[in-house]
């Protein structure tokens, strides 16, 4: 049994229309994900904007509602969120993207910090202060910066901020969405050692949302790859970026500049190449509405979206 | 070297914070060749958009000194007027934020049309609509008679980039700044617009500043590349040189920080300390000195200036010469992989 | 576009429906009735109780409600007890009146409003703009029932310039020319003195708007077109950060009907606002309660015109 497991998962948002502003029909957001991950280990979900991704992640911490499927957490049905234990709510945390929006900007780092604390332990004052000071130092932080308001920190210093609240309670699973997107290279490095760092130390486990695909093969020890809502593909690193067998991987992996300028050429021919395949090849791939089939596992690690076998 | 397109000699702008003023470009002098395209490359706070703002004089409370000479002209202290007739003409720029650079209020058609009507106000409308439609279909809109009539936020991302992209060309300028264009976008629109620009440079044989902190668009795109820090440029060489023989060790930490798409490391090289605000920056000796305290005092320069190394590949102060990345990471530098 | 105002006049049909239904109330939670301020104390208690039959001041409420409902509909408010004539012809001339008052105070609010803003938007922090500034800034402090009493003795009774009272000279007879000059120059004294005080609002608005718009990047964009600077701001600039202000608009009708409830008490102009204060000390209530109800209802189009407006200028609200 896999340590989360999501089956056949849909998330669908209302269109409202009419004079009336009645829900008129459905995006389907989330359209039947299905995918495990193993304890320990960093699963990677990539895509465009609006595949769909970010409303996963959100919809397997209980922010999305779920229309249809499952959310299995350490053997817990944790679908409904409410009717589920509590205890399952503090073993999965979030790292948000923009660490310049979702601190509040008005509350001190140990108010942040604490916040999951407050509402999950019942600590005193002294306590909470020492719990902060540690999980701060664990973040690399000066225990000082407790009584310091986000705003006087650097981008990477408040990443590094959502972090420890996000590990405050000790969590198990950690949904990171584009953690490291609005910031720099260079402090994009240091957030993603760090969180390396901390999963070896903490055991931690980590669904990796992200759009750059340099990052999550860097990060992750498998990969999903999602299109409107629907996998089109999923397998180990080399899977993916060596061997990308649906049409769509293929147009991603071949998008990404090289960091070699030698091997421009090669890059253009190849995504010429992979252009007119798409082209030539589109129907093979997608379904009337244009969206990806069902996954169909061409080895042991690599599923991708194929039509039906017969 | 011919004629260079743009030749800036000296550049420095400066802001003012309080009282006082404080350079964010300090010093930068650089030409760009016809059919040339230099990449500028840094991290948020180098001082590269203030850079292009400054080329093209959008900056309406810095202070900017030096010499900017297109094609032979010094433009850096001529009078607006004089100035309004280059820029969207013969100087183009396209930003990076699509949404946000375009009017919310005006169509499409109507905000290209404007910079054809600006610079050649004789131009009947009719003529003027077929030249916006031609525009519209050469950046690679599919449907140019209807998006001509549409706004900017019924278009998507990558649609709105190549909206400005036409804006910027619609005069075939001779000098064009594009500050991060494909920022905000995804990696296969990235990589169609980037497709985009290399075709335009073909076509209208144009001098392009790219500016970006992605050092592989800079890879798929660049002729030459200058490195900034802080206000100034560190290193500057063809792009083959760059990347095949970085030199500065800002540049080597940068390019030992992202991940690698060919290689596996197991840990990214992260550079010590933060950039420096305007106000906390070093302004005498080397500028790159606080985040490299493992390299000697006796390394850098007092002043440190741009060596050439070789045949236009130049580089700042005399530390790269002992640099080398501390022992705890050096195993996983980007050459040497374990 | 009409989907969007189809469904903004659905919103409006219940808001109305609460409107009067809450007027009606509190009308009738007031104390005292029509009767009590009208007739001799020494009358017969039984005569009043027989009186306030014959009038159905003593059925249910529900019923005085509907009754009330189905003559306003018909656009019969009822009968004013005071004045013994119907209110409808009462408030008809008041509303005529009231409305140019109105509509001469809009303009002038916009007349000063919109230069006024724009140079201190403009060339902010400049000594214009700390001029500006500062009158909004006592524009604001200043309240309206003192400022229009100061207007009133300079440039009615010091200067004389202005009629201190009536809405036009008694004895010119409608239509003529002199009774339209005679009515503008009643009109002049107590809408500058409203404008000048409704004004500020707006001119801040205007002002922030502007400092707001200079600082976007379309702005830069237009620069790096290199439209000259009157063209940045005529097309660019002022285009965009008149948008809200259109949308203003129709809330300024609702503070329009406050001030003249001042401006017509002060200028002895008979209005609406006048009729209102009149009617409350009289205890009039058929006439305040439709008083209330058309102020309400004018509120409520003001806000509907407001939406309309932007709909039809902001192409991003257009197409929902």
């Amino acid at each position: 049994m896999a340590f989360l497991e999501v089956e056949d998962l849909k998330v669908h948002f209302p269109i409202q229309g009419g004079v009336f502003g009645r829900t008129v029909d459905h995006v389907r957001a989330v359209d039947g994900v299905s995918f495990s991950i193993e304890k320990g280990k960093t699963y990677g979900l990539v895509g465009e904007s609006g595949s769909g991704k970010t409303t996963t992640g959100r919809a397997i911490i209980g922010l999305n509602k779920i229309a249809a499927g499952k959310v299995i957490f350490d053997g817990q049905d944790i679908t409904d969120l409410r009717r589920s234990k509590m205890g399952a709510r503090r073993d999965i945390q979030m790292i948000f993207q923009d660490p310049y929006s979702t601190l509040n900007p008005k509350k001190r780092v140990l108010d942040i910090v604490s916040e999951p604390l407050r509402n999950y332990e019942n600590l005193s004052r002294s306590e909470e202060k020492k719990r902060v000071g540690e999980l701060l130092e664990l973040v690399g932080l000066s225990p000082e910066s407790i009584h310091k308001y986000p705003h006087e920190f650097s981008g990477g210093q408040r990443q590094r901020i959502g972090i420890a609240r996000a590990i405050a309670l000790k969590p198990k699973l950690i949904i990171a969405d584009e953690p490291v997107s609005a910031l720099d290279v260079s402090v994009q490095a240091q957030v993603l050692n760090f969180m390396q760092e901390i999963q070896k130390e903490l055991g931690l486990t980590y669904l990796f949302i992200s759009h750059d695909l340099g990052i999550i093969k860097h990060m992750c020890d498998r990969i999903g790859i999602m299109y409107k809502g629907r996998y089109v593909e999923e397998g180990t690193p080399e899977d993916i970026f060596k061997n990308p067998q649906h049409i769509y991987s293929k147009r991603l992996v071949a998008a990404i500049p090289d960091i070699d300028p030698r091997k421009r050429e090669q890059q253009v021919q190849f995504r010429q190449a992979v252009k007119v395949e798409y082209e030539q090849s589109y129907s093979d791939y997608f379904d009337d509405l244009g969206l990806a089939y069902k996954l169909q596992p061409v080895s042991d690690t690599h599923l991708v979206a194929l039509p039906g076998k017969g | 070297m011919g004629n260079p397109v743009l030749e800036i000699k000296n550049l420095r702008t400066s802001f003012r914070i309080k009282d006082n003023y404080y350079a964010a470009v300090d010093d930068v002098s650089l030409t760009v060749e016809k059919n040339e395209l230099l990449a500028i490359v840094g991290e948020s706070g180098c001082g590269k958009s203030a850079f292009a703002f400054s080329i093209m004089g959008l900056h309406s409370q810095a202070k900017v000194e030096g010499d900017i000479y297109f094609k032979g002209q010094n433009i850096a202290n001529i009078s607006t007027a004089k100035l309004n007739e280059l820029r969207g003409n013969k100087m183009g720029m396209i930003f990076q934020d699509s949404l946000s650079a375009l009017n919310p209020l005006m169509t499409i058609g109507d905000q290209i049309d404007e910079i054809i009507y600006i610079h050649n106000s004789k131009l009947p409308k009719k003529e003027r609509k077929e030249r916006v439609i031609d525009l519209l279909n050469k950046v690679g809109i599919v449907d140019p008679a209807f998006t001509h009539d549409q706004f900017p936020h019924e278009l998507s991302g990558g649609m709105r980039q190549r909206v400005v992209i036409a804006m910027a060309i619609a005069n075939e300028p001779e000098l064009l700044i594009a500050d991060e264009p494909t920022t905000a976008l995804d990696v296969t629109i990235q990589s169609q617009i980037l497709d985009l620009i290399k075709k335009l440079k073909e076509e209208i044989h144009a001098g392009i500043i790219l500016i970006t902190h992605d050092l592989a668009v800079v890879a798929e795109m660049a002729d030459r590349v200058a490195v900034m820090y802080a206000g100034q440029i560190v290193e500057i060489a063809d792009v083959y040189t760059l990347f095949e023989n970085p030199l500065h060790p800002y540049t080597r930490s940068l390019l030992n920080s992202v991940p690698n798409s060919n290689e596996v490391q197991s840990e990214l090289h992260v550079i010590e300390g933060i950039v420096p605000s305007l106000q906390n920056l070093l302004r005498e000796g080397c500028r790159f000195s606080p985040r490299i305290p493992w390299i000697d005092e006796s390394a850098h320069e007092k002043n440190p200036v741009l060596h050439e190394v070789s045949p236009g590949h130049f580089v700042r102060c005399t530390c790269y010469q002992q640099f080398s990345f501390p022992e705890k990471s050096k195993e996983d530098q980007y050459h040497g992989v374990s | 576009m009409w989907k969007f105002t189809v469904r903004r006049i659905g919103i409006m049909i219940p808001q109305i429906a609460l409107l009067s239904l809450l007027i009606f109330i509190m009308a009738k939670m007031m104390p005292g009735d029509a009767l009590s301020g009208l007739i001799d104390p020494s009358i017969d208690p039984a005569t009043i109780e027989a009186m306030r039959k014959k009038l159905g001041l003593d059925n249910p409420w529900h019923i005085q409600y509907m009754d009330w409902i189905k003559g306003v509909a018909q656009g019969d408010f009822g009968q004013s007890f005071r004045f013994k004539m119907p209110v409808t012809e009462l408030i008809s001339q008041r509303l005529v009146n009231t409305f140019w008052l109105s509509l001469v105070t809009l303009i002038l609010t916009y007349l000063i409003a919109i230069p006024l803003g724009i140079t201190s938007g403009r060339y902010n922090d400049s000594w214009a703009d700390r001029l500006i500034t500062g009158y909004t800034y006592v524009g604001f402090a200043a309240p309206l029932f003192i400022f229009a009493l100061v207007m009133l003795w300079i440039f009615g009774f010091h200067f004389g310039w202005f009629p201190t009272s009536g809405s036009v000279t008694p004895g010119l007879s409608p239509g003529s020319f002199e009774y339209v000059l005679s009515k503008i120059n009643h009109l002049l004294l107590p809408s500058l003195s409203m404008a000048l005080i409704a004004t500020v609002s707006t001119v801040q608005y205007l002002r922030s708007e502007i400092i707001d718009t200079k600082q976007k990047e379309f702005v830069v964009t237009a620069r790096a077109k290199g439209a000259s600077e009157s063209r940045v701001y005529n097309r660019h600039i002022l285009r965009n950060s008149l948008l809200p202000i259109a949308a203003f608009f129709g809330y300024e009708i609702t503070g329009l009907i406050g001030g003249t409830i001042f401006i017509e008490n002060i200028f002895g102009y008979p209005g609406m606002g006048q009729l209102f204060i009149e009617s409350i000390s009289l205890r009039d209530f058929s006439v305040v309660t439709s008083v209330v109800l058309i102020f309400g209802i004018a509120s409520i189009l003001g806000a509907l015109i407001s939406d309309i407006i932007l709909s039809i200028v902001d192409p991003r609200i257009r197409i929902k």
